[in-house]
C-alpha cells in the first residue's frame, strides 16, 4: 500500500482544552481509510484540520512526501483535499449543475455563465458515477442520498483527489446507504483516496480498507480492516479506562413520573418516521438512559415530552396524569425541565451572567412574583453554585467567562432551580473535560437518590454504563431493546444500536 | 476577571464621557449654550426623543426594531386633537362627547399602545420579521392619522369652559419647579424603565430573549408575551410623546413625527445597547439622546450650517457602533 498522505505528531490546543494530543495518521492511496472514535476523541478536528478549516499548534502533513502548509480550505483545494460534511452544504434553491459549480462557474467569452457546458460536465460525472441524477432538478426535489451524490460529484469536479466524508451515512436509508458505497468502490477503483468517519462499525468492516482508532485524543492504533472485527474495534475506541460507576449502590426506585405510550413523529416533508412507536416509563429515583447512534431519535424523544416538538401522535403521561397542553413553561410548573443537547444554542443566554442564567427558570415559573429579589436570588444562586461546585469567583460575571464543564453545570443549575420531578439530560457531558464529567455523574446520582427520576441522552458507551440504571438502545427511531443490569455491557449496547 | 480594569470600565462609560466631552466643548466656544434658557429647550427637545428611545429600548433589547413609532405620535397627536376640537361622535346614537383632558390623555396614550400591540401581534403570532411589521404600520398609522382630519391640522386646542375640556397646553408648557412638565415626565419615565429593565422579571426575560430565544424558550420564558408587550411599551412611549408635542404646539398636524422613529433608533445605538439585542441599557439610551440633543443644539449655537449637521449627525452615530464593534472584539481579548 502506497501512503498519499501523512499527518505526523498532530497537536491541537484550545484555550483550555487538547482537542488532539500528537497524533499521526496515515492515509493510503486509492484505499478507504476509516477513522473512527468517540464523541470528543478528536476525528473532526483531525479532518478540519486536513481540510484547512483549523490550522494545527504543531506537527506535520506530507502529500506524496512532500511537506504541506494548509492555511486555509483553499490550500486543501489546490491539493486536491475535499471534505463532504456531515451537515451537507448545498444551495436548496439553484439546481445540480449551479450547485456543483458554485463559485466556480464556467465562463464563456462574454464573462456569461456557460450553462450548456456545465450541464454536460455534470452529465459526465454522474455518469462516472453511475447515477441518474438531472442536472438541472433543484436540489430541494432531491431525497438526501442524491444531495450526498451531488456533493460528491462537485468534490470530483473540483479534481479531489482525496476525499473526507464525515459520517455521509447517518441520514440515509439502507437503500441509498448501498448506493453510496456503490459510489465509494467507484471512486477506488478510479483512484480517489477516501478518508471515511463513521460510527457504524458493521458499514466499516463492509467497506473500510485500513482503520485508524482515535481515544481522548490521541492515537490509539492503526489496522488492516481484513485482520480485525467489530468487538476488537469498540475495545480500541472504548478503552480499558472507564468511569467510576455511579450506579453500584442500589437505588431505591418508587413511583412512575413519567410515560410515554405509542409515540410516533414523522420527518417533516416524508413518509419516513423519526420515532416509530416508542413507549417507555422512568421511575422516581432511577437513571434511565437512551442510547443510541446519531440520528436514531434520542433528542426528539426528549424534544417531545419537554413539550418543543408539537406535532406528533401519541401520548404521555406525568405521574399517571395525561399532559395535554405542549406549553413549555406549563411543563417546567408541572416538574419536567430538559437541559439540552446544544449548550450554546438553546441552554445559556450568553449576554448574561451566571446568576441570571442560573434563575433564568425558576423566574419564569414563579408567575407572581413580578419583582426580582436580588438578596434572595444571590442566596440562591450561590447555594447553586455550592451544590454543584461551580468554579467561578463572582456569580455577576458573564457565563461565557466559564469553562465548559462549568457552563454546563450553570444550565443543570438552571434546570435544578425548578425543583423538578423529572431531570432531562441530552448530551450532558458534550465539551466537558473529564473531571467534569465524573463530578456531573456524581451529581446525577444525588439527584436520583433524592427521588427525581433522570433520563439521560448519550452517545458514549462508557459513559451509559457508568451512570444508568436501566438503558433503552434506539435504532432508526424503534426501541431495540431494554437492558438492565448484567445485560449492560459494551458489546450489546454496540449490538444493538446498529438496528 | 475580579472587577473591572480601568481601561474597561472607561470604556464602557465611553458614551458619558464623549457626552461630557462635547458638553464642554460648547460651553467653552459658546456663550449662549450655558444660560439656563438655552439648557432648558435643549432638554425640552432631548425629552421627546428620549421618550420615544426609551420604548425603542425594550423593543431592541429584544432584538427587535419599531419603525413605527414616528408615526404614532402622529396618530395619537391627532387623536387629542380631535377628541378636544370636535369630540367623540357617535353618528349612530346621533351624540357627541366632549371628555375631560386627562380621560383624552389617556385615551390617546392608551391607542398608542394598543397599535404597539398589534404590532407585536403580528410579529409573534405570524412570525413576521419586526422590520416589515413596523415598517407596515409606519404608513398604516401615518394614514390614519391624515385620515382623522381629512390631512387637515387640528389647530388652537385650547379647549372651551363650556364643554369642560380647557388646560390641554399645559401639559407642554407647565413647569414644576421651574422645569417644564415634559422634563419631568422623560425622567419618570426613564426611571421606570430602569426599575423595569433591571429590577423586574420582565425586565431579565427582555435580555434573555435578546440575548438567545431559543434558550429563553427552553428555559420556560414566555417569548410571546414578553415580545408582544415590548412592541406595545414602544407604542405607549409614542403615544405620550404625540400628546406632548400636541400640548406644546396647542395644535396637532398629521405629519408629526415623520423620520422621529430613526432618531430613536440612533439615540439607542449612540447609548451601547446592540441591535442584535441582549446588551443595552436604558441609562444609556438616555445619554444617547443628550449626546444628539447636545450635539444639534450646539451646532445651532455655533452657526454651523444645517447641512452640515446632517454630515456630522451620521458620522458620529457610524463611529459609536464602529467603537461598539471593537468593544466586542476588545472584550473577548479580555476573556
Amino acid at each position: 500500500m502506497e501512503k498519499i498522505l501523512e499527518a505526523k505528531n498532530i497537536t491541537k490546543n484550545y484555550p483550555g482544552v487538547v482537542a488532539l494530543d500528537d497524533v499521526n495518521f496515515n492515509v493510503y492511496k486509492g484505499k478507504v481509510n476509516v477513522l473512527v472514535g468517540e464523541n470528543g476523541a478528536g476525528k473532526s478536528t483531525l479532518m478540519k484540520i486536513l481540510s484547512g478549516v483549523e490550522k494545527q499548534t504543531s506537527g506535520n502533513i506530507s502529500l506524496n512526501n512532500r511537506n504541506l502548509e494548509i492555511n486555509s480550505t483553499k490550500d486543501a483545494e489546490e491539493n486536491s483535499i475535499g471534505i463532504i460534511h456531515q451537515e451537507l452544504n448545498f444551495f436548496p434553491n439553484l439546481t445540480v449543475h449551479e450547485n456543483i459549480f458554485i463559485a466556480n462557474e464556467i465562463l464563456n467569452t462574454y464573462k456569461t455563465i456557460n450553462i450548456k457546458q456545465q450541464i454536460s460536465l455534470t452529465k459526465k460525472l454522474m455518469l462516472m458515477l453511475k447515477q441518474d441524477i438531472k442536472p438541472g432538478s433543484l436540489l430541494e426535489t432531491l431525497r438526501i442520498g442524491q444531495q450526498q451524490i451531488v456533493e460528491i460529484a462537485k468534490a470530483l469536479q473540483k479534481k479531489t483527489q482525496i476525499l473526507i466524508m464525515d459520517e455521509p451515512s447517518s441520514a440515509l436509508s439502507k437503500n441509498e446507504a448501498s448506493v453510496l458505497f456503490n459510489v465509494i468502490k467507484e471512486l477506488t477503483n478510479q483512484g480517489v483516496t477516501i478518508i471515511y468517519i463513521s460510527h457504524k462499525l458493521e458499514e466499516i468492516m463492509q467497506i473500510g480498507d485500513v482503520i485508524t482508532v482515535l481515544r481522548d485524543s490521541k492515537f490509539i492504533c492503526e489496522e488492516k480492516i481484513n485482520k480485525i472485527d467489530i468487538p476488537w474495534i469498540t475495545e480500541q475506541m472504548v478503552g480499558k479506562r472507564s468511569f467510576e460507576s455511579v450506579n453500584n449502590t442500589k437505588t431505591k426506585i418508587g413511583n412512575k413520573i413519567i410515560e410515554a405510550k405509542s409515540i410516533f413523529l414523522k420527518k417533516s416533508k416524508s413518509d419516513e418516521y423519526l420515532l416509530d412507536n416508542i413507549s417507555f416509563d422512568s421511575k422516581s429515583g432511577e437513571i434511565l438512559s437512551f442510547y443510541g447512534l446519531m440520528g436514531s431519535g434520542r433528542t426528539e424523544i426528549l424534544e417531545i415530552i419537554m413539550g418543543l416538538i408539537k406535532d406528533f401522535d401519541g401520548s404521555i403521561y406525568l405521574e399517571n396524569n395525561q399532559l395535554k397542553h405542549t406549553s413549555i413553561s406549563k411543563r417546567i410548573s408541572n416538574g419536567i425541565v430538559l437541559v439540552p443537547e446544544d449548550r450554546q444554542g438553546q441552554g445559556l443566554v450568553q449576554c448574561l451572567s451566571v446568576s441570571s442564567n442560573t434563575l433564568l427558570s425558576k423566574i419564569s415559573k414563579n408567575f407572581r412574583d413580578f419583582f426580582l429579589n436580588s438578596n434572595q436570588e444571590k442566596k440562591a444562586v450561590k447555594q447553586a453554585i455550592d451544590y454543584l461546585g461551580i468554579k467561578v469567583s463572582n456569580q455577576d460575571n458573564l457565563i461565557t467567562s466559564l469553562s465548559g464543564g462549568n457552563q454546563q453545570k450553570v444550565v443543570i443549575a438552571k434546570a435544578l432551580e425548578t425543583e423538578p420531578k423529572l431531570l432531562m439530560l441530552d448530551e450532558p457531558t458534550r465539551g466537558v473535560d473529564i473531571g467534569a464529567k465524573q463530578e456531573i455523574f456524581y451529581i446525577m446520582k444525588k439527584l436520583a437518590d433524592k427521588g427525581l427520576s433522570i433520563i439521560f441522552v448519550s452517545s458514549e458507551i462508557k459513559e451509559v454504563l457508568a451512570v444508568a440504571d436501566r438503558v433503552l438502545v434506539l435504532a432508526k427511531g424503534k426501541i431495540t431493546k431494554e437492558l438492565i443490569g448484567s445485560e449492560l455491557t459494551e458489546d450489546s449496547l454496540v449490538k444493538y444500536s446498529q438496528g | 476577571m475580579q472587577g473591572m480594569t480601568i481601561k474597561a470600565a472607561l470604556f464602557k462609560l465611553r458614551a458619558f464621557i464623549a457626552l461630557i466631552f462635547i458638553f464642554s466643548f460648547f460651553a467653552f466656544t459658546s456663550d449662549a449654550f450655558l444660560s439656563s434658557t438655552n439648557l432648558i429647550i435643549l432638554t425640552k427637545h432631548v425629552a421627546i426623543n428620549a421618550i420615544l428611545a426609551i420604548g425603542m429600548t425594550f423593543v431592541i433589547l429584544t432584538a427587535g426594531i419599531d419603525l413605527s413609532v414616528g408615526s404614532i405620535v402622529g396618530l395619537c397627536g391627532m387623536i387629542s386633537g380631535l377628541l378636544i376640537d370636535k369630540g367623540l361622535v357617535l353618528e349612530f346614537f346621533n351624540l357627541v362627547i366632549y371628555f375631560e383632558i386627562w380621560v383624552i390623555v389617556i385615551i390617546s396614550v392608551v391607542i398608542g399602545f394598543l397599535f404597539g400591540c398589534v404590532n407585536g401581534f403580528i410579529i409573534t403570532r405570524f412570525n413576521v420579521a419586526p422590520f416589515i411589521a413596523t415598517l407596515g404600520m409606519l404608513y398604516v398609522a401615518r394614514g390614519f392619522a391624515l385620515l382623522i382630519n381629512d390631512g387637515a391640522t387640528f389647530p388652537n386646542l385650547i379647549g372651551k369652559e363650556e364643554l369642560n375640556n380647557t388646560g390641554f397646553p399645559l401639559i407642554g408648557s407647565g413647569t414644576f419647579l421651574s422645569l417644564p412638565y415634559t422634563i419631568w415626565i422623560m425622567f419618570a419615565l426613564a426611571l421606570i424603565a430602569v426599575f423595569l429593565t433591571s429590577k423586574t422579571k420582565f425586565g431579565r426575560h427582555m435580555y434573555a430573549i435578546g440575548g438567545n430565544t431559543k434558550a429563553a424558550n427552553l428555559s420556560g420564558v414566555n417569548v410571546n408575551g414578553v415580545t408582544l408587550l415590548t412592541y406595545g411599551l414602544s407604542g405607549f412611549c409614542a403615544g405620550v410623546v404625540g400628546v406632548i408635542v400636541t400640548s406644546q404646539l396647542i395644535s396637532s398636524h398629521p405629519a408629526t413625527g415623520t423620520t422621529w422613529e430613526l432618531n430613536a433608533i440612533a439615540a439607542v445605538v449612540l447609548g451601547g445597547t446592540s441591535l442584535m439585542g441582549g446588551r443595552g441599557s436604558i441609562g444609556g439610551t438616555i445619554i444617547g439622546a443628550f449626546v444628539i440633543g447636545v450635539l444639534s443644539n450646539g451646532m445651532i449655537l455655533e452657526g454651523v450650517s444645517s447641512f452640515w449637521q446632517k454630515v456630522i449627525m451620521g458620522t458620529i452615530i457610524v463611529l459609536a457602533v464602529m467603537i461598539d464593534q471593537l468593544q466586542t472584539k476588545f472584550m473577548s481579548k479580555d476573556d
